[in-house]
């Protein structure tokens, strides 16, 4: 177990480092970081002096090395555009994305997976066809439309809903929450149900797929020729045995949820790490950007491990500690 | 138990027809068969790939397939029939009275679960134990079926196990409730061979203590030759011989099941010889008229093509084949 979480560990900050090189290469290759800093009417003179002092005539690999010694603190320098320290600007608006991800996933989770097992039991029922043509929908209709379309229902026609922003947040120890309250709750529903309802289609067709295919297996069989009741059956053995595909995608899907986040943020104003990083790029804001790459990719990789770990605890398979053996 | 009083047998398939409702008309795979198993039996069922022989244990048992399905005939289980009696009651019995077990043990168990706990599963399913007894009785049938360090091996998961220790696993989850007929289809088919002699005789032992009944399926006559009582030979889903084991092998009548005692290996001489039938089993869409053999048969006369024989007494067995009909075969020039 423990070799395994190191290997896994060791990964991980191979890809960290990786990530963390291509974010540094912005600051050289996309745009000059003085222009951008000592403005256009400044000498000749001025800029080599702020070169200096910033490093930057300094070789790549110690001005990398400096990047990556400050970039683990959390220090990604200035934000060019708001004046003010990366992590502070990142920090304002982590919560909000990390918010929203977490109740898109929380939903596509608990109504994705039971309607999954749902239409994977009921092959052939009525319900199950139209989910599964509505899942279709869900599926092929982009992001953006869904989101317009919500708000038109539902803010503008039945003015149930708030259309965009944060609304009401509670503060919790500098942590801006809209779960705590009904009010802060009304403004994340209609953003998490856009960002969940592509993750949600799609864990519900995988975990209709993996039944299926469960469901043919021997050991479900024989488990049937036991008088195992339906219910041990589909939720003992066959459900436990979907698990695993269902775990690997639903971290990639984490992940993807982050990405997708960007438009969903746009489309109703969240002021979440998405819509800073939109602006950074049209301000081409590197500290900015560099730091949101380095984020992202750190909460890609602590999935990631997540989800390693998650396996390890399911599958017996895995655990090749030599508490036994064939023979 | 059975009224031992009037010999009733322990299970009683009449007139069973197993159809698959397909686009293009109904396959017949198992085509209007009758047989018996009595109480501590053991049924040998043989014949080549595609005769039917699984469908028939699955049908026995209410676990066909859909499309699949009974269409007509009679499942009689000790004295009452059990092709039409519903989910629930017909779960009670599986497991319970008649149990099952599957060719390949490498993927008849549960890979995420523990084998005790597939067993406990399988009590508590149909005793009402708690888990503390059904965890000692688990134990105990690990012991039985001759896997060592049971107490150990019991929190075990299957990979854990190697192949004929698994299918020791299987028999004992199959025997857990102590079923009164056991199923096995090919029950060592998938095994080392040098692990399915352990594994039939303990089948054996294990059904002769137990006084279960077995319906054995196999291709192999040399099982069928030690472990049965009596046999049943299927083609193209119907039973063209059954009779005492000793018989069938040694005076097989119908000229099927001839060509099937030449087809064992006769491994005293110097040379292993192997006399194969001639041609292929015909396919569901496919099965000619009239005996279903007649295509390969030695002994094909003309009536053959025209109407399906039935069983009838030839000698210590029975057999359906028109040979055996005096009327018909008096008809018969050739
Ligand atoms: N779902 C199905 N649809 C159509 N035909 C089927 C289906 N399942 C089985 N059959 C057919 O039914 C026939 C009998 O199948 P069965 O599995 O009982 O044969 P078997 O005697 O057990 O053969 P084997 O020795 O290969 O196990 C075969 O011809 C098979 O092709
Ligand atoms: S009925 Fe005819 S074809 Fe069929 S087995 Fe007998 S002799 Fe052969
Ligand atoms: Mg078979």
């Amino acid at each position: 177990m423990l070799t395994y979480i190191v290997r896994r560990l060791l990964q991980s900050v191979l890809v960290l480092i990786a990530v963390g090189f291509i974010a540094f290469s912005l600051f050289s290759y996309v745009g000059d970081p003085i222009n951008n800093m000592v403005g256009v009417e400044a000498t000749d003179a001025e800029r080599e002096w702020a070169r200096k002092t910033l490093g930057l005539d300094d070789p790549f690999p110690v001005q990398f090395a400096r990047f990556a010694a400050k970039a683990v603190q959390g220090d990604f320098g200035q934000s060019y555009r708001l004046s003010i320290p990366v992590a502070t600007a990142i920090g304002e608006r982590l919560p909000a994305t990390l918010e929203l991800v977490f109740v898109a996933a929380v939903m596509a989770l608990l109504i994705g997976v039971p309607l999954g097992v749902y239409t994977g039991l009921h092959r052939d029922g009525a319900i199950s066809r139209i989910l599964l043509t509505i899942s279709l929908i869900g599926i092929s209709l982009p992001t953006f439309l869904i989101g317009i379309l919500l708000i038109m229902v539902f803010s503008v026609w039945l003015g149930w809903l708030p259309s965009f922003g944060r609304g009401a947040t509670v503060d919790l120890w500098g942590w801006e929450s809209n779960l705590v309250s009904w009010e802060g709750f009304k403004s994340i529903i209609l953003p998490a149900v856009t960002l969940c309802l592509f993750q949600l289609t799609l864990l519900m067709r995988l975990v209709r797929a993996e039944m299926l295919e469960v469901l043919r297996t021997d050991y479900i069989k024989f488990a049937r020729a036991r008088g195992l009741t339906n219910r041990a059956v589909n939720f003992g053995h066959a459900l436990k045995n979907t698990l695993v595909p269902v775990i690997t995608i639903t971290g990639l899907q984490i992940g993807s949820l982050i990405a997708f986040a960007i438009i969903t943020e746009t489309v109703f104003q969240w002021p979440g790490m998405g819509l800073l990083f939109l602006q950074a790029i049209q301000f081409v804001d590197i500290p900015v950007m560099a730091a949101y790459l380095c984020l992202v990719a750190f909460i890609f990789v602590v999935i990631n491990l997540i989800v390693d770990i998650l396996y390890y605890a399911i599958d017996p398979r895995l655990r090749l500690d030599g508490s036994g053996h064939a023979h | 138990m059975g009224d031992t009083t009037n010999a009733q047998p322990l299970l009683q398939v009449e007139n069973l027809r197993v159809e698959f409702p397909t686009r293009r008309g109904t396959l017949v795979a198992v085509d209007d068969i009758s047989f018996h198993i009595d109480e501590g039996e053991v049924l040998g069922v043989v014949g080549e790939s595609g005769a039917g022989k699984s469908l028939t244990g699955a049908a026995i048992i209410g676990l066909l397939e859909p499309p699949g399905r009974v269409a007509s005939g009679q499942i009689i289980f000790d004295g009452a029939r059990i092709d039409n009696i519903g989910y629930e009651k017909i779960r009670r019995l599986r497991g319970n009275q008649i149990a099952m077990i599957f060719q390949d043990p490498l993927t008849s168990l549960n890979p995420l679960i523990t084998v005790g706990r597939q067993l406990t599963e399988t009590i508590r399913t149909h005793v009402s134990v708690d888990e503390r007894a059904a965890r000692e009785r688990a134990i105990e049938l690990l012991n039985e079926v001759g896997i060592p360090a049971a107490e150990r091996r019991v929190d075990q998961y299957p990979h854990q196990f190697s192949g004929g220790m698994r299918q020791r696993v299987v028999i004992a989850l199959a025997l857990a409730a102590n079923p009164r007929l056991i199923i096995a289809d090919e029950p060592t088919t998938a095994l080392d061979v040098s692990i399915q002699a352990q594994i039939i005789t303990l089948l054996k032992r294990l059904c002769k203590e137990h006084g279960t009944a077995v319906m054995l399926v196999t291709h192999d006559m040399g099982v069928i030759a030690e472990t049965a009582d009596r046999v049943a030979v299927m083609y193209a889903g119907r039973i063209v011989e059954v009779g005492p084991v000793q018989d069938v092998i040694r005076h097989a009548q119908h000229p099927y099941t001839h060509g099937l005692m030449n087809s064992i290996p006769v491994v005293r001489h110097d040379v292993e010889q192997l006399k194969q039938i001639d041609g292929a089993m015909p396919r569901l869409t496919d099965i000619p008229s009239g005996c279903a053999f007649n295509p390969r048969c030695p002994k094909v006369f003309e009536y053959c093509r025209d109407a399906r024989p039935e069983l009838v007494d030839v000698g210590a067995t029975r057999a359906a084949c028109w040979l055996y009909d005096d009327t018909r075969r008096a008809g018969d020039t050739t």
